[in-house]
């Protein structure tokens, strides 16, 4: 916390830093920068700090490194785990400021950008160029908060996730100091840090406790040439994800295979005035050249079949092919409209793909056991599922059934080789459970590494790793 | 019936920049900004193309007046299905003055040389906001003309058009040769992909300049001076009803 005279003499240096309108004191803004898009209670810095530059962002975290003042980074606010609380106040450092497109090279692939900069700023930047970048968690999240909790999406089957996508970064380390990842200006075609360790894919996924990051290098592709979107339904969980395993085992380069559950597509027929078969369902997307699609969709065809799957529907123009998802679409607010006035909370557990059926099969008898509403939805090609957990927020005794029922599904997810967190990343709720996932020794490595660049942690406390609080 | 759609496409700052105004209050800053195709532009382009992929028409051709740099408006509109591109060779002095007027005249003879059927505009510019070069063409040209369509369907050698007006949506059937302009619903424009952007390399691109036309691009305006708009003041916040009245009647708002 700060306070007196330590508070004006910070303050002062903030704002000759950052200018005047660059240092924010007011309740409403400091809440602002206290809370996401998940369930956690807004915990809001003491102030939130808007530099414009790398330089002032190093020159701010000297400040605060002398005066062991929290850092707290800021994107967008759009994560889903509690990652922009503010647990011990401190500093919010909002990068919003911070917006700039830099150094795109098409024939390379690649474009650096600042954390200011989101997915679909970035995608209507590029549409020139015939090029895009495939990642998409749903939201419009900042790139860079995409790199720090190492962000997934729809598209990952195909196109990887930001693990695979970021070639370098430019971060700001506890003490103010400057580290490009993979070297100054580098953009090496294919993986990061050939040359010694791999600092990029430390920084990837960190979520802020490793150090602020303020410029990513991304690797580009291009946009294309055509899309076909199709739905299956199916007899079973099984079958539904038997197909997807054999179409994947067939090379057909799927670009999104989305599951959607009987109790998710009835709330969708009912939301959407639709009429899918109430039974386990695929959503299906297919890239590329208009010949290469015709064989990808024959092939995956023909596995649904062999797999009992049926009403086999394929389109080609955007508008039919909108129709035909629509049910995907809409999926989080049908699952809201089940029950009007509730909240909504999206669990996220990732299992190897060969144990996605028991899995999903055993989590619907535990919500029917429990009396919860949770339809499920999954992005099946990398055995990534959500249940959208519907939950009165003024019902404590629903909400600590709702809570029990996470934790039983992470352990499940666990028991069966899979991970705690398929795409939303630790944050705050789920520090016990890594502590599970890794086992003591992983977890002694990560906290190593902690020490060795934040040893009075200062950024972002609290998340990812618990500390034995005195 | 030739089958050729003529589309403009002008080249603007992209939507997306923080625009600047000149520090001598001339104009913006345009060096080193980015620039792109007019969104409606765009539209207008999408539309073209597919109609010719219905094999309603025959051949797009994209025409932009300005610098050098306008050729690569027309490149993306080739990319994006045009056949080819003339460009109006405008810049200097003459570019920074040139308004709808001008380029109306150019537009239109431009119709006659190429004996369009359809011209295909975006309903106006994001930088100037003019909303008059397609009904300025179309008065020139003595032709009948869509503004603002979001729909548009050719039946025989008449159009259908809907319009977007306040009051709704207005259904008109006009004659061809017509303008139409294009607004914000009439499509959703497709990406240039890698592919169509290494064919439309190949696709010709004509230059011709204003008097080749029999065009004069004297502007008959002047800007005298561009100005940021006021800035936002900061809000206050009241206690009750009476402290608003008082407060209004002291800023003479009652």
């Amino acid at each position: 916390m700060i306070h007196g005279h330590m508070a004006r003499c910070v303050l002062s240096a903030f704002r000759s830093i950052c200018g005047e309108d660059g240092v924010s004191l007011g309740e409403a803004v400091r809440e602002q920068h206290g809370k996401d898009e998940s369930v956690h209670r807004c915990r809001p810095p003491d102030v939130v700090v808007f530099p414009r530059c790398v330089e002032e962002v190093s020159a701010l975290a000297k400040v605060c490194h002398k005066h062991r003042l929290p850092i707290i980074p800021f994107g967008t606010g759009t994560g889903l785990e509690g990652g922009v609380g503010a647990m011990k106040g401190g500093v919010c450092f909002s990068l919003r400021n911070m917006e700039q497109v830099l150094d795109l090279h098409p024939e390379d692939f690649d474009v650096t950008v600042e954390p200011g900069v989101t997915r679909k700023t970035l995608n209507a930047y590029l549409r020139d160029t015939g090029l895009w970048f495939p990642v998409d968690p749903g939201a419009d999240a900042s790139l860079c908060g995409m790199a720090a909790t190492s962000a997934s999406g729809t598209n990952a089957v195909r196109y990887g996730t930001m693990r695979e996508n970021v070639i370098n970064l430019e971060v700001v380390l506890a003490d103010g100091s400057v580290v490009h990842t993979a070297g100054k200006g580098r953009r090496p075609r294919y993986s990061p840090g050939k040359s010694g360790y791999n600092l990029t894919n430390l920084f990837v996924g960190s979520e802020g406790t490793l150090g602020i990051i303020t410029k990513t290098t991304l690797r580009l592709y291009g946009i294309p040439e055509a899309m076909v979107s199709a739905v299956c339904s199916f007899p079973s969980v099984q079958a539904a994800v038997d197909s997807t395993v054999q179409t994947l085992q067939a090379g057909v380069p799927i670009a999104r295979i989305e599951f959607l559950d009987d109790v998710m597509i009835d709330a969708c027929n009912r939301f959407s005035s639709l009429s899918y078969p109430v039974t386990p369902t695929l959503f299906l997307e297919f890239h590329g050249s208009e010949q290469s699609l015709e064989e990808q969709v024959k092939t995956a065809e023909d596995i649904t079949q062999s797999n009992g799957g049926s009403d086999f529907q394929w389109a080609r123009d955007t508008e039919t092919r909108n129709r035909l998802w629509k049910a995907r679409h809409d999926a989080w607010y049908a699952a809201l409209a089940l029950r009007p006035g509730c909240k909504a909370y999206s669990t996220d557990v990732c299992v190897p793909l060969s144990r996605l059926p028991q899995i999903i099969v055993e989590t619907k008898e535990d919500l029917i056991e429990n009396r919860l509403t949770g339809p499920i939805a999954g992005h099946v090609g990398d055995g990534n599922f959500h249940c959208l957990m519907v939950v009165d927020p003024n019902d404590p005794e629903e909400m600590h059934r709702v809570h029990l029922f996470t934790e039983r599904l992470a352990r499940r997810a666990l028991a069966m080789d899979g991970t705690c967190t398929g795409e939303h990343g630790v944050g705050l709720g789920k520090r016990a459970l890594l502590c599970e996932e890794m086992g003591p020794v992983g977890i002694q490595v990560m906290q190593s590494l902690k020490d060795a660049l934040d040893p009075n942690n200062l950024m972002n406390p609290g998340k990812i790793l618990q500390r034995e609080e005195p | 019936m030739s089958g050729r759609v003529l589309v403009g496409v002008k080249r603007v700052i992209d939507y997306a920049v923080k625009i600047r105004v000149k520090p001598d209050n001339t104009g913006v800053v345009t060096d080193g900004v980015k620039h792109s195709m007019n969104p409606f532009c765009e539209i207008a382009v999408e539309e073209a193309v597919k109609l010719k992929e219905k094999k309603l028409i025959k051949e797009v051709v994209a025409v932009s007046c300005g610098p050098q740099q306008s050729q690569e408006t027309i490149r993306t509109a080739l990319a994006m299905g045009a056949d080819r591109g003339i460009h109006v060779d405008v810049s200097g002095k003459d570019y920074e003055n040139l308004g709808p007027l001008q380029v109306s005249k150019i537009l239109a003879a431009l119709a006659k040389q190429e004996d369009a059927q359809l011209i295909l505009l975006g309903k106006q510019a994001i930088d100037d906001d003019c909303n008059q070069t397609g009904q300025m063409t179309a008065a020139l040209l003595d032709w009948p003309q869509g503004t603002f369509a979001s729909e548009v369907s050719l039946e025989g050698d008449k159009i259908n058009l809907v319009r977007e007006i306040d009051g709704g949506l207005e259904h008109i059937k006009i004659n061809t040769p017509a303008v139409i302009t294009a607004d914000l619903r009439l499509n959703t424009p497709r990406y240039a992909t890698l592919p169509n952007i290494m064919k439309a390399k190949k696709k010709k691109i004509v230059t011709v300049k204003p008097a080749d036309l029999g065009v004069d691009v004297t502007s008959r305006l002047e800007v005298l001076k561009v100005e940021e708009p006021p800035q936002r003041q900061a809000g206050m916040k009241v206690e009750t009803v009476e402290d608003l009245v008082v407060k209004l009647k002291e800023a003479g708002r009652v």
